[in-house]
């Protein structure tokens, strides 16, 4: 899986930013997983951006990858973030119950903008 | 899984789920693929594209393939414990008005099927223990064949408009 990563500054916090690209099954789970893993330990950061524009389908497996992180990160202090996810992805994001303890932004339709970063 | 022999699942409950009789005149679709994660997509990809000359919503869309994702996952991770070697059975059968897809896996089985399908927060902390119920709220039917030690066969049905 494709994950652009990065870190940025935003509301005066220094964020671990990614941006996974395709389909969050299964099959990357693993590999998405270490990379925010191992992002976090090299940044030391706490805060997570998941920038997920460029995600296309997400089930149970990527869904539990996130909770994963939140019970890690949860506890320290920390805050995991979703932002531009398509409408399909939103849904199963309120599906799963994750909007009520992870801030996510309203699916968009416009376009991506640069703005706040 | 050593009394194979036993195992009367795929056999006779498989084909009172969804096998066709010879007089079926509706479009049907059999395809066996190993037990990896790199197939899930292949599975999602031929549930949505055998509905593809249909009207459909890519939110009906999605739905299909979310539960497909989940019910193949579930064979690969739970019924095949992750092994790579072993075979998952997918068929669907497209009718005037529904589909109707079955995954199947000679996997371990399970033991309680209700309490299986009860969402819950599953031991493993990555895990939120929703894949049946995705395919409750995005399919209009769920059903589930399973014998201990020798595998499950999930049957998940969609109306078509
Ligand atoms: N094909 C199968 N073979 C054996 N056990 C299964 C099978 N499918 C499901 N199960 C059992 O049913 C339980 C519930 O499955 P479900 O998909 O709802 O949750 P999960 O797989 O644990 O978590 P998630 O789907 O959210 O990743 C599983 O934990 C597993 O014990
Ligand atoms: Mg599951």
């Amino acid at each position: 899986m494709e994950i652009i990563s990065k870190l940025k500054k935003y509301q005066n916090k220094e964020w671990l930013y990614l941006q996974p690209k395709g389909e969050l099954d299964m099959a990357c789970a693993d590999e998405f997983k270490e990379t925010i893993i191992e992002g976090l330990h090299k940044s030391g950061s706490r805060m997570l951006w998941l920038d997920f524009s460029q995600i296309t389908f997400i089930d149970s497996s990527g869904l539990g990858v996130i909770l994963g992180r939140y019970r890690e990160l949860e506890p320290m202090g920390g805050k995991i973030i979703i932002t531009h996810p398509h409408e399909q992805v939103y849904r199963l994001l309120t599906a799963s119950g994750l909007h009520r303890i992870i801030d996510i932004d309203k699916p968009v339709s416009v376009k991506y903008t640069k703005e706040g970063m | 899984m050593s009394d194979k022999e036993q195992c009367t699942l795929d056999s006779s409950q498989a084909k009172k789920i969804n096998l066709p009789n010879a007089e079926n005149k509706n479009n049907q679709i059999k395809l066996t693929f190993k037990s990896r994660s790199e197939n899930v997509a292949l599975a999602r990809l031929l549930a949505s594209a055998i509905v593809s000359e249909r009207d459909m919503t890519l939110a009906e869309l999605d739905e299909i393939k979310v539960a497909v994702s989940e019910a193949v996952s579930n064979a690969i991770i739970h019924g095949y414990q992750n092994d790579r070697e072993c075979w998952v059975e997918m068929s669907m059968e497209l009718t005037d008005n529904e589909l109707i897809i079955t995954i199947h896996d000679d996997g371990v089985g399970i033991e309680d099927i209700e309490e299986a399908m009860k969402p819950h927060f599953s031991q493993d902390q990555d895990r939120m223990g929703l894949g049946f119920a995705f395919m409750h709220s995005f399919m209009d039917k769920v059903e589930v064949a399973s014998i201990p030690k020798c595998g499950t066969t999930v049957t998940l049905t969609k109306k078509l408009s």
